[in-house]
């Protein structure tokens, strides 16, 4: 049956239970789109080379590649099927990846390090006891341990600009929750499986919110409505109830709620 | 002079849609845009126009008119009750709006999304490259009473224009493309998604629809804990995943997010996706996989204009009749005895699901 035969295909060794999945790889998704995967999870190195690839991809200017994006762990390529068919995208994708060690890719210069307030526990992050119990650590020692932490930015997505930082030490390493919360505001800080996500939309989400800031990623009107680039990086600054409230109402004023400064 | 597009009325979920944004993915925008794209292309064959804006209305309408001269309007998509000045008006169809008459439309009969496009097209100003509202985005948002858009040159649409919609309103047959996580669901659970009927749930928009299961609900290994990783409009994604009531398949539509975490079980192809999103509560879907290359063949006949424009013809009915023609068109293709051309339906060979439902009111969203 021509069906099974094509999900056979596509699964070939990577079934439970058979050797782990060789990466990386390319996979389908719908019609239009193939990830290049480095890793089965995030790691790194993978996130490093999702992102060189995808420079490498954007650099070659194939006639019918739509757009490229990284997520965490691999470069995503949509492309027009009926002037690139998929043989022949992916055959070109297979010889750049063995064009050389991705994996030992440098991150690319030029990036930015981006300081950004954020209250966090109390209405400002309403789950933060729920992940210090989870951890297994006071929640003084957890914001500590996470203003001491430079987050990369891994992948920017879900909603626009919206940034996906990590990674965190790795007892920060804990599940989604199984339902969603209905509602967290812009600019929530939610955490899960040891990364950061700042909302730029209200939006229900299955991570915990564990602090507030008033960092807009997405900014219609600007003249730069995505300030995040992928490979930047983040310093949480956790400030009081009162300091988010200024800083607040100088976003309303148009103002970027950070500092930042060049990484040499 | 140029003409204005006066929004008078309208109810939650009408916004402007077009083509949407594609090349943002980086910047973590989906495309957006109509949830039901060939609404817009049956718009733009309707009326001979290159035209891509419309007024998508989800299940209800509003009140409109046109200031500064007349327009040529074209209903598309989910048929709803439409009039100008107290007289029905054929949908699909074609209709001469005048300088100040007030079109009302009223909830639809069958499916979820109608459209209201106009000759010229809306001239508003783009955001980002496009004119369509992105509410999850946040980009633009929903129309209301008081809203004026402008509209673009007119040029020579013709009114009393209709053609036969291709039945995308009642659910059906589901085809589906392996996703990301297919292999890390328990072959019993594939199965299943093959042998069950699922009914499509109140919680639906712009991002996704839920789909009803009717047994247990379906869960990948790990499923909590999956990376998150790019997804696209038509992925099923199974939130939760704890069984039991958890674990509903939920199909990502136009608005939905560029990545997600929650597995995915398979992913619909793009052409059944207006039947998705045009499905009205507790319409039934049976789902099936397909090959690729059957997909792609789906998707280069719907993107096939042509066709569409071969389909116009002239509406010549007695207003009277028009409710029921088109409850029975939307049904099973048979026009009735009144139809000056009973043989044109050109969609019937290429319709894979011949709607089984002999009510046209039934299940329609309240």
């Amino acid at each position: 049956m021509a069906l099974r035969a094509l999900f056979i295909a596509l699964t070939e060794g990577e079934g439970r239970g058979m050797d782990a999945p060789r990466h990386p790889r390319l996979r389908r998704l719908g019609e239009e789109a193939v990830i290049v995967e480095f890793a089965p999870a995030l790691t790194d190195a993978a996130n490093r080379a999702a992102l060189a690839f995808r420079a490498a991809v954007e650099a070659a200017a194939w006639d019918g590649v739509a757009e490229t994006s990284v997520t965490l762990k691999s470069a995503l390529v949509r492309f027009d099927p009926d002037r690139l068919p998929h043989a022949e995208i992916e055959a070109r994708l297979s010889d750049l990846l063995a064009a050389r060690d991705w994996q030992g890719a440098e991150l690319p210069p030029g990036r930015t390090l981006w300081h950004i307030p954020a209250a966090f526990g109390g209405a400002a992050g309403p789950q933060l006891a729920e992940v210090a119990d989870l951890v297994g650590a006071p929640e003084a020692a957890l914001l500590e341990e996470l203003a001491a932490h430079r987050l990369r930015v891994l992948t920017i997505g879900f909603a626009p600009g919206q940034p996906y930082l990590g990674r965190l030490p790795h007892r920060w390493d804990i599940p989604r929750q199984s339902g969603l919360t209905p509602r967290v505001p812009r600019g929530a800080v939610v955490t899960a499986i040891r990364q950061i996500v700042l909302f730029t939309v209200e939006t229900q989400t299955g991570w915990r919110q564990i602090g507030l800031s008033a960092f807009e990623g997405f900014r219609p009107g600007a003249g730069r409505p995505f300030p995040l680039s992928v490979g930047d990086e983040v310093a949480f600054e956790p400030v009081t109830a009162e300091a988010l409230a200024r800083w607040q109402a100088r976003a309303r004023e148009g103002e970027l709620a950070a500092r930042s400064e060049a990484i040499a | 002079m140029t003409r204005w597009l006066a929004v008078t009325a309208a109810h939650a979920g009408v916004t402007m849609q077009d083509r949407g944004r594609p090349g943002l993915l980086a910047s973590g925008v989906s495309r957006g845009g109509a949830a039901d794209p060939l609404a817009l292309d049956e718009a733009a064959a309707l009326l001979g126009q290159p035209v891509t804006e419309a007024i998508e209305m989800a299940a209800q309408g509003g009140r409109f008119h046109v200031d500064g001269g007349a327009a040529v309007v074209a209903l598309t998509g989910a048929p709803m009750r439409a009039e100008i000045a107290g007289a029905r008006l054929a949908w699909p169809g074609t209709h001469r709006l005048p300088e100040g008459a007030t079109l009302s439309v009223g909830p639809a009969t069958a499916g979820t999304y109608g459209y209201l496009a106009l000759d010229g097209g809306i001239a508003a100003e783009p955001l980002l490259g496009a004119r369509s509202a992105h509410l999850a985005a946040g980009i633009g948002g929903p129309l209301a009473a008081g809203d004026r858009l402008p509209l673009g040159e007119g040029r020579g649409a013709q009114a009393g224009l209709t053609l036969d919609a291709d039945d995308r309103f009642s659910g059906g047959v589901l085809r589906l493309l392996p996703s990301a996580q297919t292999d890390a669901f328990p072959s019993e659970q594939i199965a299943r998604l093959e042998s069950e009927t699922f009914t499509k749930d109140r919680r639906a928009n712009r991002q996704g629809a839920r789909l009803v299961p009717e047994g247990a609900g379906f869960a990948a290994e790990g499923g909590l804990s999956v990376t998150s990783e790019a997804i696209v409009p038509g992925d099923i994604q199974i939130v939760g995943g704890g069984g039991g009531a958890d674990g509903q398949p939920f199909v990502l539509l136009a608005e939905c997010q560029t990545t997600g975490g929650y597995p995915r079980i398979a992913t619909v192809i793009s052409a059944d996706l207006p039947r998705v999103a045009q499905a009205p509560p507790g319409a039934a879907f049976r789902l099936r996989f397909v090959t690729l290359a059957e997909a792609l063949a789906a998707r280069r006949a719907a993107r096939d204009h042509g066709a569409l424009s071969r389909a116009i013809r002239p509406l010549v009915r007695d207003p009277a009749d028009i409710p029921d023609l088109l409850g029975y068109r939307l049904i099973d293709g048979v026009t009735s005895g009144h139809d000056p051309d009973p043989a044109a339906d050109p969609d019937q060979d290429q319709d894979p699901d011949p709607d089984p439902d002999p009510d046209p009111d039934d299940g329609g969203p309240t």
